[in-house]
């Protein structure tokens, strides 16, 4: 690792705000709690406790999971921690996302930004952490991302339900005329079994809620917990298995408009000249609006149904400005190898002497290596949407999206009025993998509400808008050579990785007055921070600024550096003679939770007995957000091409709260990453980007889906994310599988660029 | 132009050659059928006519010969369909956006082959994308839906 003393030098990035070595924020405002959002919206007669719980008198049980639902059961476990501590089953609670609020701040989601490995629980790692977790608390800075949710509620929302069901006691209690420790909970009421009385909570609700719940409440020992730790049915799956309207784009409004927009396919650029004519006299066309915003400029079109918005926006006539950005993508990977031959960059690890070991290294101790990776789309099933009504001064924006808060702020900024005028309703979301962090959809149905008279207008992307509008995952290039020592392991590792920078270019468009600082850590995240010992160890990234818009894409740096990293140690695996999981096992000692799952993922894959021909196995280990995670992708040579037969993955996250939805998320996240590996890339042409749907930017689909099996360990000592972490080792587990298959060893993603697959 | 949805006849106007799927969401008020491509290749917009699943989004309202069955209409009196039943014991869905469409080529799979192999599971479904990853539980869920079918339930 790099020194605390080079570290004190630096800043470095974290989310949206660049923040100094040390965080001068003061507690006081750090600890400063924000007023309850619920307050100013109960029922008749309905009681609140604190943000994340509501009672009414009939005895609805209302709990706040503040975190955008996008398939990873979020909204499940949030509420299961509520449930626990307040002694309910959880299907008789209902779960609502509940407002933006500054009151739903992420902590958690921060917390990582600094630059220490996760595993790193130094005084210094361990303040920083707290430090930046104050900083979104400050911030009030809500948002889903970052494999963070679970880590920023566990104690919150336990607490939320302990607090909540102490003062209903205590309420039951006066009530009763008997003492609180007489009485006991269950099934939301509570009981005072010596005299066989009952009270439901929602009869004490009023009188408890205006009670203060004492400055600590005890939570449950983890051996008491009746809903932790087991897998609980999704409390969204029915109404996802009955097309029941909980999306985005399934708002429907009195009076509602349509809409769409089209933007300028090249960054950043303005319309030079436009005919807006024939478009203008389509049938059920309302309006045609110029669109100038932070992430771009184009028109909106408002129609009265979304498919004449869609002809209609076909049907302008633009022609827009060059880009002012490499053209192509000849260019853009020129831009990122002139970024490496540079002598730029910030070593987030730096151990030992790298440049000594590597001076006198005998030619055939060495491995080198150059990798390269293209940009991706999210590509969500739910394209991008939002819809906004502005009537009487006040902007409602029904928006599926991860960030309520700042979409609140920019929507209110772009819109021109008072951010108190704005409400923010998060909707269920068709997907989300880092795209709806982003603002952009919301802000496009502020404008085009403000141009509807105070009629609410659905504004839907087309699938190709989408994918020609996204915040890519960026393109990325490395350099790696490694020096072998007499037995076969590395005793040095040199790692360069240019990339544009991702917060860089979220900046840009969320927050385009500040500047960037310093490093930014998500270039070499996956690289820079993974366990293994080895003497000499440098990780060095470099920003490469090329004018695409990148974002947040599933696992982000670790997307890549994931491959980078363990494709890499494979050709240091074959380079040394010693075998793949034999080496972890070795440059890993260290680190015993990261043993446990190598070991696990061999024994379940039963790694290293021989396999029948034309069949071949490839192993690889990220640990990212807190999450240890090993993989081994099987793959078969057939007639039709390589096929992915199957994947065992072994996890660990500390402490497995929901182990069916840990294991729906592992398997999700290693889809995820073999979708890219298979075969997506975007290209620019002519600073445009070439795909436009599922025919050019497909996925994985049901036919090339392999076989899986999870294993869910808890040897961690703090609890990690899970959302992300399967993504990352899947590609390099697949491609070193390819390797072992086929002998040829692929730098360069998609591998379906260089070999076939079924 | 009269369509008969979910056992019901709607009324309403529209360009003949505006996709069913438009016609449905924007028209008719039924969002089940969700948009995901607008050519017929991620299958979210799947429904039934004439008990064949059908994309939505590419086949003109002007052109359905019919009676169309949503997501919302598939169900009957009250009860689950086998196959929701089986989403719903297999805990399938994650973001659930593709899951109506995933869920309406199960259905008439079914209906035309009661008990599909893995082959034939993947031949059906293959137009059905889902970027959450589902499959393993889609597989084992039409399987269950199968059974549950056979068994009369």
């Amino acid at each position: 690792m790099a020194s605390v003393a080079k570290i004190a030098r630096r800043t470095f990035l974290i989310g949206a705000a660049a923040v100094a070595g040390g965080v001068a924020v003061g507690y006081w405002y750090i600890s400063r709690p924000y007023a309850n959002p619920l307050e100013g919206g109960l029922a008749e007669g309905e009681a609140t406790f604190n943000p994340y719980v509501k009672i009414a008198p009939d005895n609805t049980i209302t709990v706040i999971a503040p975190r955008a639902e996008m398939g990873q059961g979020i909204s499940t476990t949030l509420a299961a921690l509520v449930a626990e501590e307040l002694d309910v089953p959880l299907d008789m609670v209902k779960v609502e996302h509940g407002p933006a609020s500054f009151a739903y701040y992420n902590a958690a989601l921060l917390e990582e930004g600094g630059p220490f490995p996760f595993y790193d629980q130094s005084l210094m790692a361990e303040t920083v952490r707290g430090a930046l977790g104050g900083v979104s608390k400050a911030l009030g800075f809500q948002g889903t991302g970052g494999s963070s949710s679970i880590r920023d509620g566990f104690e919150k929302m336990r607490q939320a339900g302990a607090a909540a069901r102490y003062v209903l006691v205590e309420a039951a209690a006066r009530k009763l005329g008997v003492a609180a420790s007489e009485l006991s909970t269950a099934n939301g009421a509570i009981e005072h079994k010596a005299s066989g009385r009952e009270v439901a909570y929602g009869e004490v609700a009023a009188a408890a809620a205006a009670i203060d719940p004492p400055a600590t409440v005890r939570l449950k020992d983890k051996a008491d917990w009746k809903l932790l730790g087991k897998p609980q049915p999704r409390v969204d799956m029915l109404a996802k298995v009955t097309g029941a309207p909980i999306f985005g784009i399934d708002v429907v409004l009195p009076d509602m408009l349509f809409g769409t927009v089209k933007m300028s396919p090249r960054f950043w650029t303005k319309p030079v000249e436009a005919d807006l004519s024939k478009a203008e006299k389509m049938p059920g066309v309302v309006k045609i609006v110029a669109l100038e915003t932070s992430y771009g400029h184009g028109f909106g079109v408002v129609a009265e149904n979304t498919w004449a918005a869609f002809q209609a926006a076909d049907a302008i006539e633009v022609e827009w400005e060059a880009a002012e950005y490499p053209a192509d993508s000849a260019a853009i990977s020129k831009t990122l190898q002139d970024a490496l031959a540079s002598g730029d960059g910030s070593a987030l690890r730096d151990d030992g002497d790298v440049d000594t070991a590597f001076a006198d290294a005998p030619r055939e101790r060495l491995v080198e290596a150059a990798y390269e990776v293209p940009y991706l789309a999210h590509a969500c099933m739910e394209p991008m949407n939002a819809t906004a009504r502005f009537k009487d001064g006040v902007l409602e924006i029904w928006s599926p999206n991860q960030m309520p808060t700042i979409t609140r702020y920019l929507c209110s900024e772009a819109a021109g009025i008072e951010r108190d005028k704005v409400n923010v309703h998060t909707t269920h979301l068709g997907g989300g993998f880092g795209r709806r962090g982003e603002m952009d959809f919301s802000i496009y149905a502020a404008l085009l509400a403000k141009e509807a008279a105070g009629r609410p207008v659905k504004v839907t992307w087309t699938r190709e808008e989408d994918i020609r509008h996204d915040t890519y995952r960026p393109a990325a290039a490395g350099r790696f050579q490694a020096r072998l020592g007499d037995d076969g392991l590395p005793e040095a590792l040199d790692m360069r990785i240019a990339s544009p920078s991702v917060i860089g270019s979220a900046l840009r468009r969320m927050f385009p007055s500040i500047s960037p600082l310093g490093p930014d850590r998500t270039i070499t995240d996956g690289s820079h921070n993974q366990p293994y010992a080895i003497s000499n160890y440098r990780v060095t990234g470099i920003a490469a600024d090329i004018g695409i818009p990148v974002g947040f894409w599933r696992s982000v740096g670790n997307s890549y550096n994931g491959f980078f990293h363990e494709s890499f140690m494979d050709e240091i695996a074959t380079a040394g003679k010693t075998d793949p999981v034999e080496l972890r096992r070795k440059l890993m000692a260290d680190w015993p939770t990261a043993v446990k799952v190598v070991e696990k993922v061999a024994a379940m894959a039963k790694w290293g007995e021989p396999l029948p021909s034309g069949r071949a196995k490839g192993f690889a280990f990220t640990l990212s957000f807190g999450g240890w995670v090993a993989e081994v992708v099987q793959v078969a040579d057939t007639p039709a091409g390589i096929r992915i037969e199957k994947v065992w993955i072994a996890a660990d996250v500390g402490t497995a709260l929901d182990p069916g939805i840990i294991e729906a998320q592992l398997v999700s996240g290693a889809v995820f990453g073999l979708s890219a590996a298979l075969g997506q890339e975007i290209t620019i042409a002519e600073g445009m980007v070439e795909q436009s749907n599922f025919h050019d930017f497909d996925a994985m689909r049901i036919s090339q889906c392999p076989a899986f099996e999870v294993a869910i360990l808890e040897n961690a000592e703090r609890m990690g994310g899970v959302g992300e972490i399967g993504t990352p080792p899947a590609a390099p587990a697949l491609a070193n599988a390819v390797f072992t298959l086929t002998g040829k060893r692929i730098r360069t993603l998609p591998l379906s660029k260089e070999v076939a697959f079924a | 132009m009269r369509l008969i949805v979910d056992g019901k006849s709607i009324e309403f106007e529209a360009d003949p050659e505006m996709p069913l799927l438009w016609a449905l969401r924007d028209l008719a008020g039924k969002t089940g059928p969700k948009f995901g491509c607008g050519i017929a290749a991620c299958g979210a917009c799947t429904v039934h006519i004439g008990g064949e699943a059908v994309r939505s989004c590419s086949l003109p309202v002007g052109q359905v010969d019919g009676e169309v069955t949503t997501i919302e209409g598939l169900a009957a009196s009250g009860k689950l369909h086998a196959v929701q039943q089986a989403w719903l014991d297999e805990q399938v869905a994650q973001c659930g956006y593709c899951q109506a469409g995933q869920i309406m080529s199960a259905a008439a799979l079914l209906e035309a082959n009661p008990d599909p192999t893995d082959q034939d599971i993947d031949e059906a479904m293959n137009g059905n994308l889902c970027r959450c990853g589902t499959y393993p539980r889609i597989r084992a869920a039409i399987k269950k839906a199968a059974a549950l079918k056979t068994a009369g339930i």
